[in-house]
């Protein structure tokens, strides 16, 4: 009798849900528009413009993100994205444990500079545990230090008509036909002098792990943590991004996501 | 007719097609109607691209962060392989577990079941995209709170607030007795709103809107460094992300119920009122008491 009453549920849930879903004939009736370069998710995404300046009134320049205390620190940070680099430049450099790795800054700046991890740990640091909030999501609390980006910016220079800090990183994506497609982010010179804003070398109080970004990443407090490029290998200023990769601005830029990821 | 009348109508409310005809009445301002249909179209596409973003992490959890080497969790839906290799959709709520195969986490064809969240019927695109599912909700987000403001601020204005919205003590002495009508399907068509009315819609534009908004703002990280207080009041991120979601499932709530109201309490008459303002409300009874 059971295994009636179990199967006559059953076939009404998806009686239901096939009822449901012939009515509503399916959200792929939406899909066309949803395409990227459809002029109509162009003008929908025009809507992250407002967000972006209505956000960035209301915090200024210098506003904060909550730091939190050691006991907050519950798990290990969650590893998102590439994870295990396999490009033969990092994992030669990662045979040595970043010994030989240097940080070029370079672009719209008047003073070029390259820094080895030694010179980054040996600037004045910055610790700072903040909660890092994946775009998927999920959300997850950690240690981060690591050398403030102004501190590089204030040395390199950068020329007036510098408006946007690009990373460029080791990380390679499977990029279909092309083969791969590094990553790469964008922020603008508020989030990039920003006291939080920080190239990371260690992490819960060790050495930053390959996992994570090993052996620099960035942390920009105040966006989601796809901004946050891993594994940077240069940093470059630039005027516009519209000439890099896919004119975006990032990876995920590229593929449909807001530049500005402060929401 | 006025609210008094209304009230002291005890009576059995006769079929509406013995039912004399009353008159017509103005009962909907016009920015009381055109919000209500901005708000149509921004709840039905928030909702299905709600849904695609959740389906990203489909996980709720209670506190600042999710727990991955703890347990946190409040809500979750995952497919699971049963032992005859057909895969289940599996609904963890608050540890209870429920099998929802066909519907939550494993939909789809009979032939090639999609293991996902929510079905595909249910998301804007129908298929996985997370940056669109964005796009779409951020957009419609925009609209629901510039409409909200704009209702809001029109209905202190017109009157639409004191007059539907705000209860006056005899009515909600009156409360106990309108459930039971509409529990009878007996509906009183009147130029003002039912006690019932007044505070389903109260709660829906004054505590689930703004609940909604604001637990929505709270898991941006722009607005947590702006406003660090607000997601304070909430608990934390993640428990922001799980009462957002809390209050999605209570307006759908409404939504089915307001629906199932309009076509008990006379679909032609509701839909009128709410295109063109014109409501006809039930004749005067002619028998004193």
């Amino acid at each position: 009798m059971s295994k009636v009453i179990f199967n006559r549920r059953r076939f009404l849930t998806l009686g239901g849900a096939g009822l449901v879903g012939t009515t509503l004939a399916g959200c792929d009736a939406f899909d066309s528009f949803a395409r990227p370069g459809h002029p109509v998710r162009d003008f929908l995404i025009g809507a992250n413009e407002m967000t972006m300046a209505v956000q960035r009134t209301l915090l200024g320049s210098e506003a904060l993100a909550k730091e939190f205390s050691e006991s907050e620190i519950r798990q290990g940070m969650r590893p998102n994205g590439s994870t295990d680099p396999n490009n033969p430049d990092y994992l030669a450099l990662r045979e040595t444990d970043f010994s030989q790795y240097s940080l070029e800054v370079g672009g719209l700046v008047d003073n070029p500079g390259r820094y080895s991890l030694d010179a980054l740990r040996n600037m004045p640091s910055r610790t700072q545990i903040t909660r890092h909030d994946c775009v998927e999501g999920w959300s997850c609390i950690a240690k981060w230090t690591g050398v403030p980006l102004g501190l590089i910016l204030d040395e390199a220079q950068p020329r007036s008509n510098a408006n946007y800090v690009v990373f460029h990183c080791f990380d390679i994506y499977s990029g279909g036909l092309s083969g791969g497609v590094p990553y790469y982010e964008s922020i603008d010179m508020v989030d990039a002098y920003h006291p939080q804003t920080i190239l990371a070398y260690g992490m819960n109080d060790a050495a930053l792990p390959v996992a994570n970004g090993a052996p620099l990443r960035v942390r920009v407090e105040r966006q989601l943590g796809y901004k946050m490029a891993k594994y940077i290998q240069r940093i470059e200023l630039v005027e516009s991004f519209a000439d890099l990769h896919g004119g975006k601005g990032g990876y995920w830029e590229d593929r449909g996501y807001e530049w500005y990821a402060g929401i | 007719m006025s609210q008094s009348e209304a009230d002291t109508d005890t009576g059995v409310a006769a079929p509406s097609s013995r039912r004399e005809k009353g008159p017509l009445v103005y009962r909907q301002a016009v920015l009381t109607r055109l919000t209500h249909w901005v708000w149509v179209v921004c709840l039905f596409f928030l909702l299905l691209s709600g849904l695609q973003i959740f389906n990203a992490h489909p996980r709720l959890y209670i506190g600042q962060q999710s727990g991955f080497e703890f347990n946190n969790t409040a809500f979750s839906i995952h497919a699971e392989r049963r032992e005859d290799g057909s895969a289940a959709g599996i609904t963890t709520v608050f540890g209870q577990r429920i099998d929802t195969t066909g519907v939550l986490g494993v939909s789809g064809p009979e032939d090639r079941p999609q293991v996902r969240g929510f079905p595909a019927w249910a998301t804007i695109p129908s298929y996985q995209d997370l940056a669109t599912g964005r796009v779409v909700h951020f957009f419609f987000g925009w609209v629901l709170v510039g409409t909200l403001l704009v209702w809001f601020v029109s209905s202190l204005l017109n009157g639409h607030f004191s007059r539907d919205i705000v209860p006056t003590g005899r009515e909600l002495r009156s409360l106990p007795r309108d459930v039971a009508d509409h529990a009878r399907l007996r509906f009183h068509h009147g130029r003002r709103y039912s006690i019932l009315q007044k505070l389903t819609y109260g709660i829906v534009l004054l505590v689930l809107f703004p609940l909604i908004i604001l637990t929505g703002l709270s898991m941006s990280p722009g607005i947590n460094s702006a406003w660090p207080w607000l997601i304070e009041i909430f608990g934390g991120r993640q428990t922001a992300r799980t009462i957002h979601f809390g209050a999605m499932v209570l307006l759908v709530g409404f939504f089915v119920i307001h629906i199932l109201m309009v076509v008990l309490a006379g679909p032609i008459n509701t839909m009128r009122s709410m295109i063109t303002g014109w409501y006809r409300i039930d004749a005067k009874r002619k028998d004193p008491r």
